[in-house]
């Protein structure tokens, strides 16, 4: 069984998410630590991306960051990140990356590098169903799964991209880029559970979840709740004292999501 | 003039070999899927068909005049020059074929909202235009570079309604134009359409951009054939995503003796770092919701590219380009700025012409290989734009002060 899916068997998981080398390479591998010390269920990894056309201002501000100190960043710098982060947690982890970059890596040796450092799957924001063929297949080989998304203007696509999906479904929250917002789309709960009448993959709800009481009221639609500007705001803000402020916030969403029952 | 032909390629899976696809966020893939198939229902309806070929004759001024360039030719003494003169449509450029085809596609889709990117400001202007004459809203989004040296495509597109978006993430040219635009769309797909300016992004932009644009070389083709009963041997257009060169090589990809050639941006050298010359420079890579070569670095990241032309400086190319490319059905090849400029010069001094920037280099091959030729073979050149809009930063490059 992935291993991805199996963490939301036991608790509604709360997924947090940083950027890569942003600020560096210690400090990545501090946050992701620290990430998974304060209770995240899965950890994902963004991999810094010249033009991030699904993320909004603050996500791209982070790959700035991430790639101003090296504009040229290898993915092999990115795999020794997770490779120092191994040694110290085995929290489950994704990358979340653009395709080129995989690309350009090979779709082979990217997925068996990931296996290999126990990367447990992708989120691919720019790889919809339709083109996710030229990669599904080597990921599946290797055990990596390809977390797809669903948005609220997925329509008539819901089943046949959760009939596909392994690990997890991305449930986007509403329209538009990454970001924090104060409102969702309000038919959440009527496209989760389209997707569970197709499949028993877990969803996990993204995009501009920033408070415990969003992630809460999240939790109680879907199996788990993914936030990226938020913990990146915090990596911005305060440096190398980031990681202690990663853990507190961690063990604040992951207690506002516990209280709902699982399933 | 006869029909724009809609359905000159018959491959409309959005696949040119290897490359095209659709490579885009989840949020836009119903769309492009209502696009895809509105598209292929509306290229084939009489009425369609009628409205586009009408505005194309009454508004955009059409058919464009395939002018023989006599003392161009006379003065290089090879081929003979034939220029298709896109510069004389309404709006000074080739982007009004293409905004009035997609404009009235999102018309028919009940579409009331148009955004575009832009990089010259052509394609924005074009978009601005058509937007004021459907009376639909407009909004262009162009790179904070590209506003500083374009203020007059800025001012005129305000000037016709739209409101325009400075750029200011990444490198601040077309790209980040491009990507502003596209998430500008996730969040409003709706009510609007997004109007892409070229050749380029996910099917069926790239379908759609080659067949409006097709009425270049179905026009020339005809022309030619009345003025000297030949095919021409070689047809010559700039390249930046795509867009006039697709349009004005269309007609003729499956005439094996038409050699067809894009003149692409060396900026200050194809060796250089600062040149947007993608074919020759760039890689396979997948961006902008296409598999298609793109000027990128080793990890995939897309480079910052290099142009004296605004519309020119794209890390990337379409996908159908990529394609020619790699079949070597068409060649191209890298046109500095100083090459560019020199072009720009001596086509306005011996034509009495001035072409856009973009356009000039294309003139720049023509005066590389015309002396080459014999002299009963024919270039068509396409001019795909005028340029008044450049003569304020060809000043400048040239040193001079016209500073009011």
């Amino acid at each position: 069984m992935s291993k991805l899916k199996a963490v939301f068997a036991k608790q509604k998981a709360f997924i947090p998410f940083v950027v890569a080398n942003d600020p560096d390479f210690e400090g990545t591998v501090n946050n992701v630590v620290a990430l998974a010390e304060g209770g995240a269920d899965i950890v994902e990894i963004g991999i810094p991306f010249s033009d991030p056309v699904a993320d909004g201002p603050v996500i791209q501000a982070a790959d700035i960051r991430a790639l101003k100190a090296d504009p040229d960043l290898p993915m092999d710098t990115i795999f020794d990140i997770v490779a120092e982060i191994r040694k110290q947690t085995d929290v489950p982890l994704a990358f979340l990356t653009y395709l080129n970059i995989v690309f350009q890596y090979g779709y082979e040796a990217f997925t068996a590098r990931c296996a290999e450092l126990g990367v447990n799957g992708l989120v691919i924001p720019d790889m919809p169903y339709e083109e996710h063929d030229e990669l599904a297949p080597i990921a599946e080989k290797n055990g990596v799964d390809l977390i797809p998304l669903i948005t609220p203007v997925s329509a008539d696509r819901i089943e046949k991209i959760a009939k596909a999906a392994t690990g997890f479904i991305y449930v986007v929250s509403s329209l538009g880029v990454t970001g924090e917002r104060s409102e969702f789309a309000n038919d959440l709960g009527d496209l989760i559970t389209r997707i569970r009448k197709v499949t028993d993959v877990p969803t996990a709800i993204g995009f501009g979840i920033h408070t415990a009481e969003q992630a809460a009221e999240m939790t109680q639609l879907a199996d788990g709740a993914i936030v990226g500007s938020a913990c990146v705001n915090i990596v911005a803000e305060y440096g190398a004292q980031a990681p202690a402020k990663l853990k507190d916030y961690t063990q604040q969403m992951k207690a506002a999501i516990s209280a709902n029952p699982v399933g | 003039m006869t029909e724009t032909n809609l359905n000159l390629n018959k491959n409309t899976t959005g696949r040119y070999g290897e490359y095209g696809g659709q490579y885009i966020p989840e949020t836009l893939m119903n769309e492009l899927d209502r696009m895809a198939k509105a598209y292929e229902h509306f290229k084939n309806d009489p009425e369609f068909k009628t409205e586009l070929h009408d505005l194309l004759v009454d508004y955009a001024n059409r058919p464009s005049l395939l002018y023989y360039a006599e003392r161009m030719t006379k003065d290089l003494g090879g081929a003979q020059i034939y220029l298709k003169r896109e510069d004389l449509n309404h709006t000074g450029a080739h982007k009004i074929n293409n905004v009035i085809g997609q404009a009235l596609l999102a018309k028919h889709m009940g579409k009331t909202r148009l955004i575009a990117e832009t990089g010259a400001g052509q394609h924005g202007v074009a978009t601005a235009t058509i937007a004021a004459y459907f009376g639909m809203e407009c909004e262009v989004f162009m790179g904070k570079e590209d506003t500083d040296r374009q203020k007059l495509n800025v001012y005129r597109m305000e000037l016709l309604g739209a409101k325009v978006h400075p750029v200011t993430s990444g490198s601040m040219v077309l790209k980040d134009a491009i990507n502003a635009a596209l998430q500008d769309w996730t969040k409003r797909v709706d009510d609007t359409f997004y109007c892409m300016g070229s050749a380029t992004g996910p099917h069926p932009y790239p379908l759609m951009v080659r067949d409006f644009q097709s009425i270049i070389s179905q026009e020339s083709k005809a022309q030619l054939k009345d003025q000297t009963g030949k095919l021409p041997d070689m047809v010559v257009a700039c390249v930046g995503g795509g867009s006039n060169a697709i349009g004005s090589f269309a007609n003729y990809i499956e005439d094996p003796s038409v050699q067809l050639v894009g003149a692409e941006a060396a900026g200050k050298g194809v060796e250089t770092n600062l040149t947007a010359a993608t074919v020759e420079r760039g890689s396979d890579g997948i961006f902008h919701g296409m598999k298609s070569m793109f000027l990128q670095n080793k990890t995939g990241q897309i480079n910052p590219v290099y142009s004296i032309s605004a519309g020119l400086d794209y890390p990337g190319v379409g996908p159908e380009h990529a394609y020619l490319a790699k079949t070597g059905r068409a060649q191209y090849v890298g046109i500095t700025d100083d090459e560019a400029v020199q072009a720009f010069e001596y086509i306005a001094k011996t034509e009495g012409i001035v072409a856009a920037i973009e356009s000039c280099h294309a003139v720049a091959y023509v005066q590389k290989i015309a002396p080459t030729m014999r002299k009963d073979q024919i270039i068509i050149c396409t001019l795909s734009g005028r340029g008044d809009k450049d003569v304020a930063s060809i000043a400048k490059y040239k040193g001079v002060d016209i500073d009011e």
